[in-house]
């Protein structure tokens, strides 16, 4: 069947990133909420991707699954920039 | 001012956010016919397979809706008139507007012929639609599916995810071929069989068979049968253009609009699947089915509306789908060749693709990680990037930023050119 986690190579990054942040191309998206819908603290990715914005988020746990589950490779890891603003 | 949104999509979602950018006490309303309202319409493809259950896919709140500040209608549209400036619903009541966006959309074309009208033959268009197919998709039963595009296959992988077994029937020679070139086209049938899709080719469905009203078979033009329990189609869509045309406006294969999304009629707006838009890149006006460009022009529309005069201009089309669990790029022109399977364009799909560059092809990679570029004079002008995604944000950029390649051009041409490696680099020196 379908195979998921096509992007993996952008999760892989993130390993080598200490402080990463998820960063999304919203041209691709098309606002389907796997992202949403995996995301283990529950943050709404999706409305992150639809503004453009990264998910600066002090529960984002950086764990990958929103990047690795999107089926459009909108999502990807970039490094942060350490002093920026999290959202409480 | 009042304004008006027919259509409760992406674009019409898009014009309301624009309008409130401009205008914070203008009125709107938006009149939509989906019971389902605004949700992610290419997200259906994931709900089938089971990777979404339905709630997801509605990307608001109802608190964000509060936000945007408007009236929600649930109706249909039948009328404009356009003297009064008065929009006519079916439930006989009236709404007047000093600016109008029609953002009806597209739907998909019905499948004609004897038994098309049994239980248990579907489309994937709405919700409902996908509600539908689940309903009826049983493990172990047997689905034929019809039709060429994004969504066919969405039909065949959703159907299969649900345990399924899948005829999947094929006018001609190959899948998708007015986009995909015939390697391409092969990968994708290579992988459909090893997923356990029968795959028919030269195989045209005649009759959809049935008994109580039920759904039990498939006649094909050969004379031959199949057995199954369900029909599911993708033959092509078409722009819902009944209201423009009962209200006389300017339309060819959709609703013409100039630059600023605005139809022969000042007063009246268009965007996203119903409009065709000017494409720099082809010299005409084209249809798309894109969530991308349907929001752009929403977006576009909803500014010029609130009298923030902007253009739109269209950049080249791309979509990032799954094509047998293969991650696909589809970016510019790309295509040419004829499909028998589609009328028109599909879902998540550009006339734009089909229009067969002046540029010369580069292509490397032959089995799962595939890649082709459309190589013009000086600029890229058309990608598939099968497989490996590495390119695929690289190639988007270069393509729609119109990025000039002649430093590479000879590189990419070249007999045996590993033409990835050339793209990748080239991108790295532009990125120091
Ligand atoms: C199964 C599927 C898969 C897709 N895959 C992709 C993909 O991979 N990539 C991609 O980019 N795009 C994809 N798309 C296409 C994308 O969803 C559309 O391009 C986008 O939704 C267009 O938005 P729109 O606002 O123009 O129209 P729509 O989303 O079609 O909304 C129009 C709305 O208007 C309503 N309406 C029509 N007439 C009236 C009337 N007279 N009165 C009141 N209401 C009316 C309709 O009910 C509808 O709700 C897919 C679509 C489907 C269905």
């Amino acid at each position: 069947m379908a195979i998921l986690g096509l992007f993996q190579h952008d999760v892989k990054k993130h390993a080598v990133l200490a402080s990463g942040l998820v960063a999304p191309n919203p041209a691709r998206c098309v606002q389907c909420g796997i992202c949403t819908f995996n995301c283990p603290v529950g943050i709404d990715v999706r409305a992150h991707a639809w503004r453009g914005e990264p998910v600066i988020h002090n529960h984002c746990l950086t764990c990958g699954e929103c990047v690795m589950r999107c089926p459009r490779g909108s999502l990807r890891f970039e490094k942060t920039d350490l002093f920026a603003k999290r959202k409480p | 001012m009042k304004y008006a949104i027919v259509g409760s999509g992406v674009s019409g979602i898009a014009a309301i956010e624009a309008i409130r950018s401009v205008d914070r006490s203008g009125e709107v309303v938006m009149i939509g016919d989906d019971p389902h309202g605004f949700y992610s319409r290419p997200g259906l493809a994931y709900y089938l397979t089971g990777e979404l259950h339905d709630k997801a896919l509605y990307p608001r709140t109802s608190d964000e809706y509060r936000q945007m500040n408007f009236r929600y209608v649930k109706g249909r549209v039948k009328g404009v008139l356009r003297e009064a400036r008065v929009l006519e619903l079916e439930n006989q009541t009236s709404i007047a507007y000093d600016r109008l966006l029609i953002a009806t959309g597209a739907q998909a074309l019905p499948l004609e012929m004897p038994g098309a009208n049994l239980e248990g033959v579907f489309k994937l268009d709405h919700m409902e639609d996908a509600k539908r197919i689940l309903k009826r998709a049983r493990r172990g039963k047997t689905a034929v599916v019809v039709g060429g595009g994004i969504t066919a296959l969405e039909l065949v992988e959703g159907l299969l995810a649900r345990g399924m077994n899948v005829h999947y029937l094929l006018r001609g020679d190959r899948y998708w071929s007015g986009v995909l070139d015939e390697h391409e086209s092969k990968i994708v049938e290579a992988r459909l069989q090893v997923e356990g899709v029968t795959l028919h080719h030269h195989a045209e469905l005649i009759e959809v068979m049935g008994k109580k009203n039920r759904v039990i078979g498939a006649r094909l033009l050969d004379g031959r049968t199949l057995k199954c329990d369900m029909v599911a189609y993708a033959i092509g869509i078409r722009p819902r253009l009944e209201l423009a045309i009962q209200a006389g406006l300017a339309v060819d294969r959709g609703i013409l609009v100039n630059e600023f999304m605005q139809t022969n009629d000042p007063h009246i707006f268009a965007a996203g699947d119903v409009a065709q838009v000017y494409d720099p890149a082809v010299g005409r006006s084209v249809l798309d089915s894109l969530w991308g460009p349907a929001r752009q022009q929403g977006y576009a529309a909803g500014l010029n509306m609130a009298g923030k005069t902007t253009a739109y201009i269209k950049a080249p089309p791309f979509n990032v789908t799954r094509l047998a669990g293969l991650t696909t790029t589809i970016i510019g022109a790309v295509g040419g060749g004829h499909d028998e399977d589609l009328v028109g364009i599909a879902r998540g799909d550009s006339e734009t693709w089909r229009s067969l560059p002046d540029a010369l092809v580069a292509q490397s990679g032959f089995d799962v990680n595939h890649l082709r570029l459309m190589v013009g004079e000086q600029r890229l002008l058309g990608a598939v990037v099968m497989g490996d995604q590495t390119l695929s944000y690289p190639l988007q950029k270069i393509v729609s930023e119109r990025i000039d390649i002649s430093s590479i051009r000879e590189k990419l041409l070249a007999a045996d050119a590993r033409i990835g490696d050339v793209v990748v680099e080239f991108w790295a020196g532009l990125r120091n």
